[in-house]
């Protein structure tokens, strides 16, 4: 009885076998070669393991007459003995060798480079990510903020850098992982072969949120991704209805402008994730809460109750000015 | 018995869990320090001129993290559009011995929250107080008026001078005395 339950709960970790965020549910060359590399080592160290564990069990079951002398040697099966011994000698440093070529094989494809692909600086904050998406005409950049659309099926460069301590960006589903160092530029290339959405996350321990420190990777086809991206590089669409109007006033005259900018008005804070299309995104506090009216409600009143410690303050806002602010925001489209 | 020594130097080391105190929810962007500030000695009444409300000051003083902190605002807020990094630019600078409104952290605090004529803005309503504070033991740093153990080190970009807890600490001059360039022949 107590057996069936423990296969059964040895089950559950199955479960994350699958899904938007998993190394072994892979949608991109990297992580697929890694995958395969994974699945090469399991296969050839189970084997290892096997019979390692055979051997063993062959030596503890075998008997020795206590009467003989345990350093005589019999002259007749010391030949064999060596002989053995040399062959597994011989057969451990073939399989070392042969999982070294393996890996140098497969992770060599991952630090392929292509020129001329789409270039997407990716900066990690404590506890966010800024993404730059650059471009040859300056005035096709823009900057946005934990959410990477990239087109399908197209490799896509990414610069990993960082502004405080070190991060790690690591999409499981589409490549590897890869840190991202205050002062150094780290760059990887990856590729999404299946429309959808992928999750990543940091993978390096940043501080007190970095549980709270997520990304969403969003592929779709070449035309889709271009019109996302005029569309985000436009600035900010003006408030078009009244309680939109106040909205803006009380962002302006509120903490918020310290920190956040919002292209095509005055406010131009650095610190913060760029709000200019803050309604378009499906994620708030980096993957952290759905993007709801709720949501942006209660992360504005009381960040510190969702994330404590992060950098964004408390501030004391009545539930009209609220109300107004949050419909201001939601229309950044 | 030999074990009873151990334990109590292992005991010791306790003392070393709690270095420095901070509050992990601060009070929200609305709520200010009371503290009574002066920049003269005298003051009506049976008052001395400045008094400790929320005695802030003395958390905040020497506080390592409090100081990283107030550095990183010093950036973000874009102090240094006008302070530069200390050696002052459109706005006067901040690491001399010269203090126009007063050295005190309590003074710096009511300079960056009521803003000062000629340029400085006014911080209040959008800063949360321990920013302010945060910010204003930095700028006490610049000049090495903090204890060289809890001072910020050094940038990883340019800077004009050695790392604050590097510099030796001047002591302040209230008033502020001529700068080199005031007292040099014209």
């Amino acid at each position: 009885m107590r057996l069936r339950i423990v296969s059964i709960a040895s089950l559950v970790p199955l479960a994350g076998c699958k899904g938007w965020q998993s190394a072994l549910d892979t949608h991109g060359p990297g992580a697929t070669s890694l995958e395969k590399l994974f699945w090469i080592f399991l296969f050839i160290l189970t084997v290892v393991w096997i019979l390692t564990m055979l051997g063993l069990l062959v030596a503890l079951r075998a008997r020795r007459d206590a009467a003989t002398d345990p350093l005589a040697v019999d002259a007749t099966r010391e030949r064999t003995m060596t002989r053995t011994v040399a062959t597994l000698v011989g057969l451990t440093a073939v399989t070392v060798l042969a999982l070294t070529g393996f890996s140098y094989a497969y992770q060599k494809r991952l630090f392929d480079r292509t020129e001329n692909v789409l270039t997407i600086k990716v900066t990690g904050h404590q506890w966010w990510w800024q993404v730059d998406y650059e471009d040859e005409q300056p005035n096709r950049t823009f900057t946005t903020a934990n959410e990477i659309h990239i087109p399908v099926g197209e490799p896509v460069r990414l610069k990993l850098e960082a502004s405080d301590v070190i991060h790690s960006f690591w999409v499981p589903s589409l490549m590897g992982k890869m840190d991202n160092i205050p002062g150094r530029q780290n760059v990887i290339e990856l590729q999404a072969d299946r429309e959808g959405v992928y999750r990543g996350q940091c993978a390096e321990f940043c501080g007190w949120q970095h549980a709270h420190m997520a990304m969403l990777i969003v592929a779709k086809p070449k035309a889709e991704f271009e019109n996302w991206k005029n569309q985000q590089i436009a600035s900010a669409s003006p408030p078009s209805d009244d309680a939109q109007k106040r909205g803006e006033q009380v962002f302006f005259t509120s903490p918020c402008v310290m920190c956040h900018s919002v292209r095509g008005t005055s406010a131009g804070g650095r610190v913060g994730p760029d709000l200019t299309h803050v309604g378009s995104r499906l994620t708030l506090a980096a993957g952290t809460l759905q993007n709801t009216r709720g949501n942006l409600a209660a992360w504005i009143v009381d960040p510190q109750r969702i994330k404590p410690g992060t950098n964004m303050p408390l501030m004391q806002i009545n539930p009209q000015d609220l109300d107004l602010l949050v419909s201001y925001l939601e229309g950044l489209k | 018995m030999k074990l009873l020594p151990f334990i109590i130097c292992l005991g010791f080391s306790l003392a070393a869990c709690e270095r420095e105190k901070r509050d992990f929810r601060t009070a929200p962007v609305s709520e200010e320090s009371q503290e009574k500030t002066a920049l003269v000695s005298l003051s009506p009444g049976s008052s001395p001129p400045e008094q400790e409300v929320s005695g802030k000051a003395r958390s905040f003083e020497g506080n390592a993290y409090h100081l990283s902190q107030g550095k990183r605002l010093y950036a973000w807020f874009n102090c240094n559009g006008c302070h530069a990094n200390g050696g002052g630019d459109s706005g006067p600078p901040l690491m001399d011995d010269r203090w126009i409104y007063g050295s005190s952290l309590e003074n710096i605090v009511q300079t960056i929250r009521e803003g000062r004529p000629n340029g400085m803005p006014s911080f209040r309503g959008k800063l949360p107080d321990d920013q302010i504070w945060e910010l204003a033991v930095y700028v006490r740093s610049m000049s090495g008026l903090e204890p060289k153990a809890a001072a910020p080190s050094r940038n990883d970009d340019m800077h004009p001078l050695p790392s604050e807890n590097r510099m030796p600490p001047s002591s302040p001059v209230p008033g502020g005395s001529a700068s080199p360039s005031a007292t040099a022949p014209q």
